[in-house]
């Protein structure tokens, strides 16, 4: 049991040898040439303007968060598939059943919620404008 | 792989005085670095020139033709160029993450191989909590991905950066519903195990056990797609409108590094979809008795159902569009999450219900993946004709013909 998971660590550390190698080798044979414009970020050839560490949209917080809640749930079902098998083997095969149906009924009941709150859109509206017809785009006459 | 050392140590291979954990280190050592440097980079690298030729015919140019026959050492170019470039850290960066990103990408996708089969008794390490070990480690490629396009302090990086975290972390939901099904069959999360219940003939294997497994299995791949960042779903890197999204200031290694880890993944992607629902590495055991050659089908017949995927990720590559931020979102959470957990509860139900398994719907779904096989069979068929029609009327030419009339 050691032996196999200490097969993980060797295998985190090759695979921080194998970056290591090869950024080694390239330390060793690349070019160095200095020069600050070289250094600037990549904003499409113009100078940057400002920093990129901005805020960005809370729609990803909102991901992020339905996001733990079914991972965690699903890490909570893969130990009673596992065994769902052997259950069914020993003749309680609706009892399981009835106790996985429960877990995800309440959490299908939650992924309802989400969706009927609007959480799930990624084009979100303001609420005074909900249900109103989307506007049409502005029309550019031809110059 | 462990009885393997067991029976070099009780061997007495190992020299005397030496302790017994530095034999087991030295073998993990060993296979591991052969696994690393002899499978894992090579695979990654011909990926690349698979993808490169595949392209190439898709949008009927040559692709690379010119380093090795057909082009092949074109990786190996590739990577000697990438060895060769100029270190560039932009002075804006914050430069340890900067630095680090590359290698937790690559510890991501490397560590997922301890638990990857290769054919019959060849496994790093047969974990008993394989395929949760495999998401939960190749998960690590968001957190790499995230911190790329945090340190690179670009825009484009940052805006990239979240993305691909939105969307992995969304994809993981239906992947890893879609992965329960096959828990729930096999009665074990060890791939092995998983492998071992379904035997060498379309009909054993899960994807046909019954109907919510074969639509988990589609469900399976689209997610693990969406999780590899490859079209349609490549929005991280979407170079159209994000320059090259997460990686857009990683330039020569660290940039190959990045991509070495995403066609690497391809493979994965492909045996982990082999290894839960496609019989993995089984063959009819009566077609090999020695347990070399044996070995050597297994592996050969896991390789060829594995690189399938591969070449069907490709394939969907160049000849997808991209699709939207609200479009793939949307896809995920209210397409395929509910359909994963009808596809689970289904086969909890179906399991209750059949504990046996129901033949005749194994054998009625396997027809009807022969018969989807034969249609496409047939269309190919009928566009190559086609093609070769269109090529001879491409070689008439009215000055020849023109030329025997005369004579005539």
């Amino acid at each position: 049991m050691y032996f196999q998971f200490a097969n993980v660590l060797v295998f985190f550390l090759l695979a921080f040898v194998l970056c290591g190698l090869m950024l080694g080798l390239g330390l060793l044979l690349r070019p160095s040439n200095p020069h600050p414009g070289k250094l600037t970020t990549y904003e499409c050839g113009e100078p940057p303007s400002g920093n990129a560490w901005i805020n960005f949209n809370i729609r990803f917080y909102l991901i992020a968060l339905v996001f733990v809640i079914f991972e965690v749930e699903i890490a909570f079902i893969v130990p009673v598939a596992a065994v769902f098998r052997d259950w069914i083997a020993r003749g309680q095969g609706a009892f399981a059943l009835a106790e996985i149906t429960v877990f995800v009924a309440i959490l299908a009941v939650g992924l309802v919620y989400v969706w009927v709150k609007g959480d799930l859109e990624w084009l979100k509206r303001l609420p005074q404008y909900r249900g109103e017809p989307a506007a049409e785009p502005l029309r550019r006459d031809a110059a | 792989m462990q009885e393997l050392v067991d029976s070099l140590v009780a061997d007495g291979f190992v020299p005397g005085g030496l302790p017994l954990w530095v034999a087991y280190l030295g073998a993990m050592l060993v296979f591991g670095g052969i696994v690393v440097f002899v499978f894992i980079l090579p695979i990654a690298g011909i990926t690349t020139w698979v993808e490169r030729r595949v392209a190439g015919r898709i949008q009927s140019r040559i692709g690379p033709n010119r380093t090795g026959p057909a082009g092949f050492l074109q990786w190996l170019a590739d990577g000697i160029k990438s060895v060769l470039k100029e270190d560039i850290v932009p002075s804006a960066a914050d430069v340890p993450l900067f630095k680090l990103a590359p290698y937790v990408v690559m510890t991501g996708f490397v560590a997922a191989f301890v638990v990857v089969p290769f054919g019959g008794p060849l496994i790093i390490a047969d974990l008993n909590v394989g395929i949760l070990y495999l998401t939960a480690v190749t998960a690590l490629v968001v957190v790499g991905i995230l911190m790329a396009g945090w340190a690179s302090n670009n825009k484009w990086s940052l805006l990239g950066g979240i993305r691909s975290a939105a969307q992995i972390v969304s994809y993981e939901i239906p992947a890893g519903l879609s992965i329960l099904p096959v828990v729930m069959l096999a009665g074990t999360l060890s791939m092995q195990g998983i492998i071992g219940h379904q035997g060498w003939a379309p009909w054993t294997w899960h994807v046909f056990d019954n109907p919510f497994t074969f639509f988990a299995f589609f469900i399976l791949f689209v997610s693990a797609l969406a999780e590899g960042n490859r079209t349609p779903f490549d929005l991280p890197e979407a170079e159209s409108e994000l320059v090259m999204g997460f990686a857009t200031e990683y330039s020569g290694l660290r940039n190959l590094l990045f991509f070495m880890a995403e066609w690497g993944n391809l493979y994965v992607i492909g045996a982990v979809v082999t290894t839960l629902f496609l019989g993995g590495w089984q063959i009819p055991l009566a077609l090999a008795d020695h347990p070399v050659p044996r070995i050597v089908l297994q592996f050969a017949i896991f390789f060829a159902k594995a690189y399938f995927w591969v070449f069907v990720a490709v394939w969907l590559r160049w000849t997808l569009p991209r699709i939207r931020v609200d479009q793939m979102m949307i896809m995920c959470w209210k397409y395929l999450v509910p359909i994963a957990f009808v596809n689970f509860m289904g086969t909890a139900v179906w399991m209750v219900l059949f504990p046996a398994g129901v033949p005749a719907v194994r054998v009625l779904l396997s027809l009807t993946a022969a018969g989807l096989l034969v249609a496409f069979a047939r269309r190919v068929v009928f566009h190559v004709r086609r093609a070769l029609l269109t090529r001879e009327e491409l070689s008439f030419n009215p000055l020849s013909t023109a030329r025997v009339m005369s004579r005539g």
